[in-house]
């Protein structure tokens, strides 16, 4: 294949690419435009690897490393559970970023394209900077992996003066990087490029030890954005302009996705990556100030399969405890039962429910629930005053009042679900135990309130058995 | 030891109500009380013996039996001095009591040496809700009102168009909304009326509406509420323009539900006779403040009477009309008292004086008069307005940085304009040119990129990141290409077996992505159905 079909071939691919994130903007074709992505990730491998670049010698290694990592990329999607979403993601672009990194070292270390001048800075600059981000993407996606999965805790850790840390890392790879141009053999140069990278990797663990639980959603797509910008910064060290266009597309994706989500909270993306909820106004004064009045009323699941039961107009808004518990199916089935009954239930869904983007939608996907009754916030909000019942799944921060009464509220101003304007609301929660935003939720102490205390799934099972009687 | 409750029968003439009903027998007994009813207390609300026996009551054959046998009575009327006499000194009674209208019954309760909660007296604050009895036999009164006007009525309520005629909706006046008026308002609203209401209280008109009824303001400037969510005694210039506005709808309405009440104070006359004479023949008014000398001049309480062609209902025990669902509204407002009595749940109770609405409803302590209570502190209704309004400022100032939402300000768009213009002209000065064709494309990209990412549905946001995530994974091309490059004359100091086992190693990672996240998305997508 010559270089001019590679590069129609190239051209291809893009614009599958395009179409296939296009597809995604409906349901019903974004299977369509999956497949899309498939075909084009297909055509970019078969023409780089018939193309001018690849020799014959290369194709038996090729061919095993792509049947060995396939297999353990699809034996991967078969298992994965559909509440392990986010830790899987997390940790795909870990690879991405890991990737980028050793292409970047390889592209160094090769000797066959000689540059010089500006040109061979330029190319330093891009190995450096490929390299930058792919370690930090790296390193981040394993630290949030390790917290989305549980094994690390999801409190912030806050280190003193991290912000100096943080300004220090980034004048240290600054003047790695100069040393780097001034680096007269590939020995001398690979010395700052180790010292950087180490840095690199140390940056992206202390950014996201020092982002709390909560803000898990900015940062799952804040790092899909940097596996995006790697690839980019990759093909601008390769000359690639498929790997460029790829890169970018991801990369604004990925941005836009944080930004979403950053509205979706009302805080700012910067405060969000320097870590720390709340760090504006300090999480003491809110405890000592805003504590609500009043008591909480407990339910059982019976008396809330009564009022279910009786209720013509239902929203259910789930949060991660309902992915925690894997009630999902069991939601379905109350969904189910009640609207045979000609009661309307609709979901409704706040943009950063559970730890990453769109996570309840999937989950509700795989319950089977129509995706035509389930709704976003802004779709659903002022529905409230007209609904009987609102069952709060395992959500906290997403339906607290505080949010739009209480200006001292670390979470003030950022929309919420207003539950507490239908006639009745139920939470379902294990404990009293605060959010992860660590704040109080006066929602609770409402008098239209209901509390229904212990683990979702059993509850909701319950509750169930107690419609089907 | 656990104390025992005990729920004598009313014995006061026409009362049909009860204290408390098998399933708030049932909780109770969970408190670790024991409990006992006198034989037939609950006939009349229709609850048999046997349905206490199995919630786990003990039957007392006579009232002397009963009371003898407990240490706290449950009643719903105040009780006579002989039921008084048959107490234990040092008992608890809970009942209605009304206090300031009955001087003498708490001079012989308090020589009785009991304790004395008043169901009345309860404190009107948000946390003492589920214990008012006051509103849940008011919500009763407002319903049964409805449904008495309706019988007495001549008329359909809602408006038909029929073969033989047209038929006209009733009118239907409340005055009063509190949750009586509201009860009323909804209940008369359901039969299919054309219904209005008025209150003192300018705030509530938008419960009012909110019913589905339409408000009728007084043409007059004074805020009406009073202390604890109750109305207040008005202006006479506001009286003057309220009885016209009275005598204009009295004119036009079929039905006035008067529920109009001011505490401690004789009910306030609202309609006056000449009103009622103004009135349809046929027209019905029903007089909720009957009990305390009634809205109307020519109620006569307890009774029904007919004057000038109307029928003026005064009966003063609407809730006991609808006997079964008062005993159980109150019967849990009692239940809910209890609990706040007996925190430690070991059948014991607790008058804790620190507790405001445990002070505000305990009229007598051990034989010691303790009421009035001292003032309760501001209801919500009339702080309600000013937190309101208060969040919206600060919202904004509270620093969360850019505004959500907002387009960006011009200062900060020039800003970036500006930043932006400087980094192409640093580029377009030292970058190459084979650089500059890359860096175009690579900005026409992100842009398409942001066009259309904002397609994408919010509830495909974890589809879109899978997906991306596999096409990110476009990095093979970059192992792909370092594999086995064709190399050119003077390569010869290239480490090629590093390069090969470094780009084998990164194709490998990326395989897993690229398959795997094809795969999951799939997978994903696959389950979004209609």
């Amino acid at each position: 294949m010559s270089a001019n079909l590679a590069t129609v071939a190239y051209i291809a691919a893009t614009i599958l690419f395009i179409l296939s994130l296009g597809g995604l903007s409906n349901p019903e074709s974004s299977r369509r435009g999956n497949l899309f992505g498939i075909v084009g990730m297909t055509i970019a491998v078969l023409a780089t690897v018939l193309g001018p670049r690849v020799t014959a010698a290369g194709i038996p290694w090729i061919v095993g490393a792509l049947a060995v990592g396939g297999t353990i990329g699809l034996y991967a999607a078969r298992k994965v559970q559909m509440t392990q979403m986010p830790e899987l993601v997390a940790l795909m672009h870990s690879l991405v970023g890991l990737a980028a990194c050793i292409v970047g070292f390889a592209s160094y270390v090769d000797t066959s394209i000689v540059f010089t001048g500006a040109e061979k800075a330029i190319h330093e600059i891009e190995i450096y900077v490929g390299i930058l981000i792919g370690a930090v993407t790296f390193s981040g996606s394993v630290i949030a992996f390790g917290k989305l999965s549980g094994k690390i805790g999801g409190k912030p850790m806050l280190l003193p003066a991290r912000h100096w840390l943080n300004l220090a890392a980034l004048l240290g790879v600054i003047w790695f990087g100069v040393q780097l141009l001034h680096a007269h053999d590939i020995d001398a140069g690979l010395v700052s490029l180790a010292v950087m990278t180490a840095l690199a990797l140390l940056f992206g663990v202390h950014m996201v030890m020092a982002i709390g639980g909560a803000d898990m959603p900015v940062v799952v797509s804040m790092l899909n954005s940097y596996s995006g910008w790697a690839a980019a910064a990759t093909g601008f060290m390769l000359a690639n302009d498929l790997l460029i266009v790829t890169g970018a597309l991801v990369g604004s994706s990925g941005a836009i996705l944080s930004y979403i989500m950053c509205r979706a909270m009302n805080r700012n993306f910067i405060s969000v990556i320097a870590g720390g909820f709340g760090t504006g106004g300090g999480a003491v004064p809110a405890a000592a100030g805003a504590q609500p009045a009043g008591e909480v009323t407990a339910i059982s699941a019976a008396e809330t399969a009564e009022m279910l039961r009786a209720a013509k107009n239902v929203i259910i808004v789930p949060g991660y405890g309902m992915a925690v518990a894997q009630a999902q199916h069991t939601v379905y089935e109350i969904t189910k039962l009640l609207r045979e009954k000609g009661v309307n239930v609709r979901f409704g869904i706040h943009p950063v429910a559970g730890r990453m983007p769109g996570h309840m939608n999937v989950l509700l996907a795989e319950a089977k629930v129509p995706y035509d009754i389930v709704h976003e916030m802004d779709e659903v909000n002022d529905d409230f005053p007209q609904t009987d019942v609102s069952m709060v799944i395992g959500a906290n921060d997403i339906v607290n009042p505080a949010a739009e009464d209480d200006p001292s509220s670390p979470i003030a101003g950022m929309p919420v679900l207003q539950v507490w304007k239908s006639k009745t609301s139920i939470v379902m929660k294990r404990s009293m135990a605060s959010g992860y935003a660590g704040v109080d939720n006066p929602l609770f102490y409402k008098e239209n309130n209901r509390m229904l205390f212990g683990d979702a799934k059993k509850t909701l099972d319950e509750v169930l058995a107690d419609l089907k009687a | 030891m656990s104390l025992t409750i005990g729920v004598p029968r009313e014995i006061f003439p026409g009362e049909k109500r009860v204290a408390a009903v098998p399933e708030v027998v049932e909780k109770l007994i969970k408190l670790g009380f024991a409990v006992c009813v006198e034989s037939g207390a609950g006939a009349a609300a229709n609850f048999s013996d046997e349905a206490y026996q199995a919630a786990g009551a003990g039957i007392a054959g006579s009232a002397v039996e009963l009371v003898g046998r407990s240490d706290i009575i449950f009643k719903v009327r105040a009780p006579t001095p002989e039921e008084i006499a048959l107490m234990k000194p040092g008992s608890t009674l809970v009942s209605f009591i009304w206090p300031a209208q009955n001087p003498q019954l708490m001079q012989q309760l308090a020589d009785r040496k009991l304790t004395v909660l008043a169901m009345d007296s309860v404190p009107r604050v948000s946390r003492a809700q589920k214990m008012d009895a006051l509103s849940s036999m008011a919500n009763i009164a407002g319903y049964r009102a409805v449904i008495e006007a309706a019988h007495h009525f001549g008329r359909f309520f809602t408006g038909q168009i029929t073969a033989a005629g047209k038929v006209p909706p009733a009118k239907v006046f409340v005055i009063g909304a509190g949750v009586a008026g509201l009860a009323a308002l909804g209940a008369a609203v359901g039969l299919g009326a054309i219904v209005r209401a008025n209150d003192t209280r300018p705030e509530v008109a938008d419960q009012v509406k909110s019913m589905g009824a339409e408000f009728v303001p007084v043409d007059y400037q004074e805020e009406g509420t009073g202390v604890g969510g109750y109305a207040k005694l008005m202006s006479e210039g506001f009286q003057k323009a309220q009885l016209e506005t009275f005598a204009k709808q009295a004119k036009d309405v079929d039905i006035i539900i008067t529920t109009a009440l001011i505490p401690g104070k004789p009910a306030p006359k609202l309609i006056t006779a000449e009103m009622v004479k103004s009135m349809r023949p046929g027209s019905v008014i029903v007089d909720l403040a009957a009990e305390q000398g009634g809205n109307c001049e020519l109620t006569v309480p307890g009774e029904v009477v007919v004057r000038e062609g109307v029928t003026i209902i005064g009966y003063t025990d609407l809730p006991s009309r609808l006997s079964k669902q008062a005993s159980t509204l109150y019967a849990t407002n009692l239940l809910r008292l209890t609990e706040e009595l007996c925190k430690t749940k070991d059948g014991l109770i607790n008058v804790n004086f620190d507790d405001e609405v445990l002070r505000g409803a305990t009229v007598i302590k051990a034989g010691e008069v303790t009421w009035p209570p001292p003032p309760p502190r501001l209801s919500v209704a009339p702080a309600q307005a000013k937190p309101a309004a208060a969040p919206a400022t600060p919202a904004k100032k509270s620093g969360h940085g850019h505004g959500a939402g907002e387009p960006a300000s011009g200062r900060s768009l020039a800003a970036i304009f500006g930043v932006g213009a400087l980094l192409f002209w640093l580029v377009g000065a030292f970058a190459p040119a084979s650089f500059l064709a890359h860096f175009t494309v690579f900005v026409l990209a992100c842009f398409i990129g942001y066009m259309v990412i904002w397609n994408v549905t919010p509830s495909l946001h974890t589809p879109l990141m899978s997906v991306t995530n596999a096409i990110s994974s476009i990095i093979a091309v970059g192992a792909l290409i370092q594999v086995a490059p064709p190399l050119g004359e003077g390569t010869a100091g290239r480490p090629g077996a590093l390069i090969l086992a470094l780009a084998v190693a990164a194709l490998t990672l990326t395989a897993i992505n690229m398959f795997g996240g094809f795969a999951v998305t799939r997978r994903m997508l696959a389950m979004f159905r209609k």
